[in-house]
């Protein structure tokens, strides 16, 4: 028998557990399979008090008998009641499937425990131990070890157990060492807890629910094997069985066809009972919200924030905007309640050869803006208000014409190179594919072309990073090298979101230094999003404090640093100071 | 005199590497630091140069392949599991990361009576301690019966360093405890740090990236590099007055909040660049 397909499941946080408990009873397909489980184990658990004859007491007279007053589901081929019988086989169908549990559940989820907690060898030896189980073809090895053991049910079903146990091992073993590395069992083993405690505190709590769910559809697979071999009549002659009844009345399927249903009806409707109660489990249990980071009670205040003007400083007048926003509002529908606004009338502007700073803590917006002129927010974000880029309004262009300016005259570089790379393809295929696709050129023209960039960006063997992997580059060579990607086709604007912040102190120096030879050789603005005042000081030229997705203060940066007006900017500024040196 | 609190020599760490016969990965190559008690020893240095690796060495969490780590006198850079959970009264840690540095499933009190209880602490005064704990972090009292996932990055952080402080050890492993925050929590939060170092005389190995951060609580600074510490000494001799190449490039390359004084330095890292002449 093939072995009940399985997914590990994510860690599910255990405070979900009762949550998915309710969850289940609200599914009627969980409550109908719970509920015929429970009248299942009822009925085997009474069996002896509501059977209406002796299960194993013959009746020349009925034999065969279809069903009447006395016999409600008739009788078998030697005249015993089928209803008798299929109660009290009910109570070997459960006990064998509860056993095969019980093996599986205490070998899997132990040596998974150990395996996952511990590595090292264990970790080997449990995975070798485990494939090797199932490779076995099961019921090939189930009926050699039986010839060996002998014909008792017990011990035919504690081997099932054993072969089955695979399936609670691999999802705990994943489960498991998903959090072997987490921070907080580190902080445990520092706190002195012992690892029996740690494991029963902190691991555990991860497992039971991916183990409920497998336990389900383990139990199904032992009752439909355990069927399946007393069928064969490899089992106990002398004990009511499903399968031997199933046999019986196979045997006499031209006499009494309707005798086959009985058994039929009661392994079919278990089994089916178990693995829609798995399935209803792993979507009860699974279907958690993730832990919201806060942010939303940052954002919520939004709506509340008092209108205040904008702190704007004078300034020299410049040349004409390059990037002109205006009152841009971002929202997020929300179920219950008036839209999030995350960018609440938002204007800003960036000229031709100016680095424009966007800065602000974390839930302040600064990205949800910068998205906001790409167009790359989520689905469910509306948006308003005016965003004019060269004489072009862009929110009501059609996304073909939006999608050639973005990487053409517009240039994005993201937050975090490694996971902007697709790590299945050479860097420089990922720098010619947008190269041909916006200037046109042919494979030769365009390689000639990004070994250039790769040299601009100050990378010292251009042809050995073309070739190269994305893991086969540090940090701060994958920055440079998307960097050179946006910069491919001369954009006139650049927008880069916290383009250092993954980067070490070093490495920021030499990208924010490449960023201000880039905008003095193209003559190309920029909008920086960041929330260094560092990284504002040495490249910016103008600077938005953003803050609850408002602007708060805006203007010339030497004059924002000199001369803070607003409160908030003043209480960043002082943050910084506070950083200073210990006194 | 006598010995330091914490007092690490030659320390070697390295990771198995997965394959046959393939050489360890050496983290670090023969460190030496010491803290005094009551001090604030700040180890700086870029990704992947072994600082913490160091920190997790000093807390057990990290291979020591040879040299010594003493506590108080005593070596413990090999002790078995048992020993080392005596050592959990002495040494603490709060880490990086506020958000899977506590477990999500536990709420507050449960996560700070734990330390406790493994300690045998009867768990009605456990619990009088966590009360009087929430309240030396700046944290409201109800704050026990919350889950993780109800709090900001700072005030998880507040709750990690409750934890610490359960036991009232005497050495703190910092490892980059504000680097996960925002500019004006991470002020508060560093403000906490030394509040409690000035009240309870726990000792710090603050282990970041960002010399501000470092600079503003140390008594003295290390800085690593690729698995060495190239220099160490009082802070303020080390940030004004950087002997060796590599510190001074470290601290040039730090962008300064002021766009006057950045323009400067970037002027001298230029110079110092140029002198380095053409070494990438």
């Amino acid at each position: 028998m093939s072995e009940p397909a399985l997914v590990a499941p994510a860690a599910v946080p255990p405070a979900a557990l009762s949550g998915g408990l309710r969850r289940l009873l609200r599914d009627p397909l969980g409550v109908v399979a719970l509920g015929w489980l429970a009248l299942v184990i009822v009925a085997a658990a009474l069996a002896r008090w509501i059977s209406p004859h002796d299960p194993d007491e013959p009746s020349a007279g009925d034999i065969l008998a279809g069903p009447s007053a006395s016999h409600l589901l008739g009788a078998d081929g030697s005249g015993r009641d089928i209803l008798s019988r299929l109660l009290h086989a009910s109570q070997i169908s459960l006990a064998g499937a509860a056993l095969t549990l019980l093996v599986a559940a205490v070998l899997g989820i132990g040596a998974g425990l150990v395996a996952g907690y511990y590595g090292g060898w264990t970790e080997t030896a449990g995975t070798w131990a485990a494939s090797l189980i199932m490779a076995l073809p099961g019921i090939v090895a189930l009926l050699a070890l039986r010839a060996v053991v002998g014909p008792s049910p017990w011990t035919t079903m504690a081997i099932f157990g054993v072969l089955l146990s695979p399936a609670f091992y691999r999802v705990v073993y994943a489960a498991v060492s998903g959090v072997r590395h987490e921070l907080y069992i580190d902080a445990a083993r520092v706190a002195g807890l012992s690892d029996a405690r740690i494991i029963g505190r902190h691991v555990l709590t991860v497992v039971r629910a991916p183990a409920i769910i497998v336990a389900a559809a383990v139990g199904s697979g032992a009752i439909a094997l355990q069927s399946g071999i007393t069928f064969l009549g490899l089992g106990d002659p002398s004990v009511a069985t499903w399968g031997g009844m199933l046999n019986d009345a196979f045997a006499n399927i031209y006499v009494a066809p309707l005798a086959v249903a009985w058994p039929s009806l009661a392994i079919g409707t278990t089994c089916v009972a178990l693995t829609l109660l798995s399935n209803a489990l792993r979507d009860a249990l699974e279907r958690t919200g993730r832990p919201r980071r806060r942010t939303a009670r940052a954002e919520d205040a939004a709506d509340a924030a008092a209108k205040e003007p904008v702190l704007t400083h004078d300034e020299p007048p410049g040349g004409a905007a390059l990037l002109d926003v205006r009152d841009l509002v971002v929202a997020y529908p929300r179920p219950d309640g008036p839209a999030r606004r995350v960018v609440d009338e938002v204007s800003l502007s960036v000229r031709a050869g100016e680095v424009h700073g966007l800065i602000g803590e974390s839930g302040s917006g600064k990205t949800q803006t910068a998205f906001s002129i790409l167009r790359l927010l989520p689905a469910g974000a509306r948006t308003s208000g005016a965003i004019v880029f060269d004489g072009t309004e862009l929110s009501g262009l059609p996304a073909a014409r939006l999608t050639r300016l973005r990487g053409g005259a517009i240039g994005y570089v993201p937050q975090e190179p490694m996971s902007n790379l697709d790590p299945s393809f050479t860097v420089g295929s990922q720098l010619v594919e947008p190269i041909r696709a916006h200037l046109g050129h042919g494979r030769a023209k365009a390689r000639t072309r990004a070994l250039e960039l790769l040299e601009r960006v100050g990378i010292a063997d251009p042809a050995r990073t073309f070739d190269a992997y994305p893991h086969e580059i540090s940090g701060g060579m994958a920055q440079r090298v998307l960097i050179a990607g946006a910069v491919a086709c001369e954009p006139r604007l650049l927008i880069a979101d916290e383009p250092t912040t993954a980067l070490d102190v070093t490495v920021q120096a030499e990208v924010l230094d490449l960023l201000r030879d880039l905008r003095d050789d193209l003559g190309m603005g920029v909008l920086l999003v960041t929330h260094d005042f560092g990284v504002v000081a040495d490249l910016c030229d103008r600077v938005s404090v953003m803050r609850h997705g408002r602007v708060v203060e805006t203007g010339p940066v030497d004059a924002i640093f000199a001369e803070p007006r607003h409160a908030y900017t003043r209480a960043l500024f002082d943050a910084v100071v506070a950083t200073g040196e210990r006194a | 005199m006598t010995e330091s609190l914490l007092r690490v020599r030659d320390l070697v760490v390295e990771y198995p590497v997965k394959g046959l016969r393939r050489a360890p990965f050496r983290a670090l190559h023969g460190v030496g630091l010491d803290v005094d008690a009551g001090e604030t020893v700040g180890l700086v240095g870029e990704s992947g140069s072994g600082k913490t690796t160091f920190g997790r060495a000093v807390l057990g969490l990290a291979p020591v392949t040879s040299g010594s780590v003493r506590f108080r006198g005593r070596e413990i850079g090999r002790l078995s599991r048992s020993a080392r959970r005596a050592l959990a009264t002495q040494i603490q840690v709060v880490f990086q990361d506020p958000y899977t540095s506590l477990n999500p499933s536990l709420v507050i009190e449960r996560i700070l009576v734990e330390p406790l209880l493994a300690q045998r602490v009867p768990p009605d005064e456990a619990r009088r301690r966590v009360r009087d704990l929430l309240d030396q972090v700046h944290l409201p009292a109800d704050a026990g019966r919350r889950l993780p996932r109800e709090f900001s990055g700072g005030q998880r952080q507040r709750v990690a360093i409750a934890r610490a402080l359960a036991l009232d050890p005497a050495l703190i492993v910092c490892d980059e405890p504000v680097s996960a925050l925002d500019l004006s929590t991470q002020a508060r939060v560093l403000g906490l740090f030394r509040e409690i170092q000035e009240r309870t005389g726990v000792a710090y190995l603050f282990v970041s990236h960002d010399l501000a951060v470092v600079r503003h609580l140390s008594h003295r600074v290390a800085v690593m590099r690729a698995g060495e510490i190239v220099e160490s000494g009082e802070t303020r001799r080390v940030a004004d007055d950087p002997q060796h190449p590599y510190t001074q490039k470290l601290f040039l390359a730090a962008p300064l909040p002021d766009p006057q004084a950045q323009r400067e330095r970037r002027e001298a890292r230029r110079r110092l660049r140029s002198t380095e002449g053409a070494r990438p």
